[in-house]
């Protein structure tokens, strides 16, 4: 079966080309239109059909976060932004290559950034003057582009219409077709196989509207071979990757199947207490379809309900988790708190988005670094982990999960709304190699006290409801050391503070130190952490590319650090901490090392642009 | 081991802890009942969880030699609700009060009791903050001085009961603090319906609103003051010579004047009936109020619905007979995937 999609992805069958193709490394396009007009859907289907042509890719859905916002105007473009290659690639690219604008606000608010000389394809028959209008533009910009870019005017509408004429559909669901019309000229452009997406047409849809959009594809797919509009298409050969079996996987998904792998792996059931939020909402969604792996997803009342059903599952003995976003996050504390001093097992998942308070549901920020460390009532320390990829996104569940059990303490994982929603090839993992961690209830009633720890770890024991003999009460109010009663004496709480302080402390020594990608030393480290990932390390190789003398960390645990820290970042010159916020990790960095580390902000809600990292690298090193 | 549960007494379930309410509290009186009810329930006492919020009464689960959680102020029905859904076997008893359960809980105790999960919430109602020291609560008279309130309450109060009642609760009784026998039987009750079992106890606190349920406690007055309910039989009370029924007419309270030798039934008085499907009737029962009327005591309603637990566990079990028990392997391997050679 994949051999066959694979084959296809060269010469789709039954479709012979004759004109000419050019190869080329690498190359971003970006779909955009209405909300309504299925671009998300669009960049969707495209991603799957370039990993099974065998390319790297990454990609960034942007969207906004009404529904439908008005038709035709700014507050309704919603893009997709997909990069793919014959090399590795680790971002979504700073500039399109390729931009499809389906409507005038969609070519006004994403032309900006598309790459000079590059493609612009527009669907024609949408530059009416009622919605010229509409996006803002005072007069016709398409005659403008025509020297500035490769403008490729489509009458995509008129062309979707006469595909689907002898069909009985109405108006307005043939018109919702046009988007794949679109698709099958880009992969006529791209030489992406076809099969992949009709496949899925026909699993998909019935009747009319299965017919519908097989055709306006197939349709999209022979204007570009036979219009005279693209003289040449352009293959991207496939990437050299690691040998394995390879899947496209977006950040919350990759979260949700850790999770599940977790239950699976820890031989324990999962319980997901959680409350829809964007873009926390997709890790729920897809954890409530895997009832047959006895996962059991509770949608509560609110944020908080949801963080204590969790605390409470937790204490009942089930591998027990909350996910949210920021404002959702906020909501959760108290509950957290409760779980540190009662010492419990869970894990609090913040898919990370713009703020503060709602601010921007769908765009993406890390700006809750120092909410996730300091934002409890009093001292309340908790480990503080960070997936770099969406990929990643699996293994920090299972790590997430072991830390939690093994110190009896909520772990906090902080992804983004980037990584949530972007996607990239994943190579599967082998199912029996993955970290395999047993959990040892207490059972023996013999020397039990609920408050009395393991020497090695400070745990307390994990002694569940339903065991003979170790009845006990937990609760908010501060323990006595060991025994686990109410106990508002002085230096009880100095020591149970202190304890709290060590366990968390304490697990630096089984982190992996960190190893610079670069140079052990030098004049610059830039130091970075979640899904800025993939722009600060291809801004710091390109840099070294051209000989200058930089390197970089990622830091995958947040709290605790790894050991090795301070003495890495000692050994540089200058030390370069972007964020996706006013200075987080950088604050952090110089309060425990003391080090004049400088912050690289940006909140716009997108990721970094590999030139903005490399800009400033640039300047640092100039001095 | 445990012991078999039939050897178990109350001395069982007293924790080692000194229990710390004020003198005189009413708690104290439903602390020992409660365990005196819990060894006749059949449960292995390890399968006991008692879960609290803040307040006064939350200090509960510290005085049960069974497993506890006192948690955060207001949330316990969702603490209660994530141990149930783990462990359904478990027997979890909810301890909340009227400020903890109504106030900052309320949003908690609606929907843990619209989901009809399977546990008991007992809400001490005395109609004032205790542990606070003696601020007005959602359930206290209007016109009600104290520290915050030094001109009075101007809040309407509500009543437990009928909130229970409007979330859809399956199982609602009300009892009193002191009342021994009344308090017992209700607690049995509670435990052997299945769902959400709503238990509103009329508690004294002595410190901050001494007497609110002097009429219904004093057992010389309570014959006046309180309506007890049984299933089946007419809504009367009252002591001889003063003979009361109580007719519900389409939701609406009447008082019924009743010889000491007159038929009830035949006079047109009601027949408590607590398994009417829908709530109206209860509803009507719960808000009775003096001087009126007398407090409905007993339960109030008692209807059979699924437990949100049970049906969680019918679709994991619907799930895995649909689909086979979970394969990882094929999870990460599911849609399209594509190798890459050597």
């Amino acid at each position: 079966m994949r051999e066959d999609f694979l084959s296809t992805a060269e010469a789709p069958s039954g479709r012979e080309k004759r004109k000419p193709s050019q190869q080329v490394e690498r190359v971003a396009i970006r779909f955009a239109g209405d909300s309504g007009d299925g671009m998300q859907l669009t960049g969707t289907k495209f991603t799957e059909s370039t990993a099974l042509a065998g390319n790297d890719l990454s990609t960034l859905p942007d969207f906004p976060a009404e529904i439908r916002a008005p038709a035709g105007t700014l507050a309704g473009v919603s893009g997709f932004q997909i990069h793919f290659a014959s090399s590795d690639i680790r971002t979504p690219a700073d500039q399109p290559d390729v931009l499809v604008a389906m409507n005038p606000a969609a070519l006004l608010a994403n032309l900006g950034d598309v790459r000079r000389g590059g493609m612009v394809i527009v669907n024609s028959d949408a530059f009416t003057d009622k919605n010229l209008e509409r996006a803002g533009y005072a007069e016709d910009p398409l005659p403008a582009l025509r020297d500035r870019y490769r403008l490729v005017e489509v009458p995509l509408t008129r062309l979707n219409f006469e595909a689907l004429q002898d069909l009985s559909l109405s108006q307005r669901d043939a018109g919702r077709c046009k988007n794949f019309f679109a698709l099958g000229l880009m992969y006529w452009l791209y030489n992406r196989p076809v099969e992949p997406t009709l496949k899925w047409i026909d699993e998909r849809f019935r009747g009319d509207m299965r017919e519908a959009n097989r055709r306006v594809l197939l349709a999209g797919y022979h204007f570009g071979e036979t219009s005279e509009l693209f003289p040449v298409s352009f293959e991207v050969p496939r990437a050299k990757i690691e040998p394995g079996v390879y899947r496209n996987i977006t950040g919350n998904t990759a979260l949700a199947w850790g999770v599940v792998a977790a239950g699976v792996r820890m031989q324990r059931p999962v319980f997901l207490g959680a409350y829809p939020i964007t873009p926390a909402s997709d890790v729920l969604h897809e954890l409530a379809k895997h009832r047959q792996f006895g996962v059991k997803t509770f949608q509560a009342e609110d944020e908080i309900a949801a963080a204590s059903s969790a605390v409470g599952a937790a204490f009942a003995g089930m591998l027990a988790m909350t996910v949210t976003s920021g404002p959702g996050f906020l909501l959760k504390q108290e509950a957290l708190n409760l779980a540190v001093v009662a010492e419990l097992p869970l894990v609090a998942v913040d898919i990370q988005r713009a703020g503060p308070s709602t601010g921007m549901p769908t765009k993406a920020e890390q700006a809750d670094l120092l909410m996730a460390l300091f934002g409890r009532s009093s001292d309340s320390p908790m480990p503080v982990l960070a997936p770099a990829t969406p990929g990643e996104c699996f293994s920090v569940m299972l790590e997430a999960f072991r830390l939690a059990v093994k110190y009896m303490t909520p772990v906090v994982v902080l992804s983004d709304g980037y990584l949530a929603n972007s996607a990239e090839p994943w190579q599967i993992p082998d199912v029996d190699t993955l970290p395999r961690h047993g959990i040892a209830f207490r059972t023996d009633p013999e020397g039990f006290a609920p408050y009395l720890r393991d020497p090695e770890t400070l745990a307390r024991p994990w002694a569940i409801p339903g065991t003979p003999g170790l009845e006990h009460r937990i609760g908010g109010l501060e323990k006595q050391d060991v025994s686990g009663n109410v106990s508002y004496l002085p230096d009880n709480h100095q020591r149970m503070t202190d304890l709290r302080r060590e366990k968390i402390a304490h697990i630096a020594h089984e982190i992996a130190p960190v190893e610079p990608n670069g140079a052990e030393s030098g004049r610059l480290l830039v130091v970075g952490w979640g899904g800025t990932f993939g722009a600060i390390t291809s801004a710091v190789d390109e840099a070294r590319d051209d000989g200058l003398d930089v390197s970089s960390i990622h830091l995958r645990n947040l709290n605790p650090f790894p050991p090795n820290l301070g003495d890495v970042l000692r050994r540089f010159d200058r030390v370069l901490v972007p964020e996706l916020n006013t200075g987080q990790l950088v604050k952090l960095l110089r309060a425990e090392f003391l080090i004049p580390a400088e912050g690289l902000s940006k909140v716009q809600g997108q990721p970094f642009h590999v030139a903005e990292i490399r800009a400033r690298i640039e300047k640092m090193l100039e001095a | 081991m445990a012991e078999p549960v039939a050897k178990l007494s109350k001395k069982d379930f007293e924790s080692d802890q000194e229990v710390r309410w004020c003198p005189g509290c009413g708690d104290y009186s439903v602390l020992a009942n409660v365990q005196r009810v819990m060894p006749e329930l059949g449960v292995p006492r390890e399968n006991f969880v008692f879960v609290s919020g803040i307040g006064c009464s939350s200090r509960f689960p510290y005085y049960m030699n069974t497993y506890g959680f006192h948690t955060i102020h207001g949330r316990a029905p969702a603490f209660a609700t994530g141990i149930k859904l783990a462990r359904p076997e478990l027997s979890v008893w909810v301890i909340t009060g009227d400020g903890d359960g109504l106030s900052i809980g309320g949003n908690h105790l609606l929907h843990v009791i619209r989901r009809n999960v399977d546990l008991q919430v007992l809400l001490f109602n005395n109609r004032i903050y205790g542990l606070t020291k003696g601020q007005f609560s959602p359930t206290s008279r209007l016109g009600m001085k104290n520290k915050s309130v030094p001109m009075g309450v101007i809040d309407y109060p509500l009543d437990p009961a009928a909130f229970a009642l409007g979330a859809g609760a399956t199982f609602v009784a009300r009892t009193v603090d002191v009342d021994a026998a009344g308090l017992q039987d209700v607690l049995r009750r509670a435990h052997a319906h299945k769902g959400t079992a709503f238990v509103e106890i009329l508690q004294n606190c002595p410190v901050y609103n001494d007497g609110e349920w002097e009429a219904i406690e004093d057992k010389r007055t309570r014959v006046e003051a309180a309506l007890p309910l049984e299933h089946g039989e007419p809504l009367v009370w009252g002591p001889k010579g003063r003979r009361r029924g109580i007719r519900i007419d389409h939701g609406v309270p009447k008082l019924v004047e009743l010889r000491d030798d007159e038929d009830p039934i035949a006079a047109g008085v009601t027949v408590h009936d607590e398994k009417h499907e829908g709530p109206a009737y209860a509803f009507a029962l719960a808000t009775l109020a003096p001087p009126e009327f007398p407090i409905p005591v007993g339960v109030l309603r008692a209807v059979e619905r699924p437990s949100y637990e049970r049906l969680l566990e019918e679709q994991i079990q619907g799930a895995v007979a649909a689909r086979g028990a979970g394969d990882l392997r094929k999870l990460l391997h599911s849609g399209d995937t594509w190798s890459v050679e050597a």
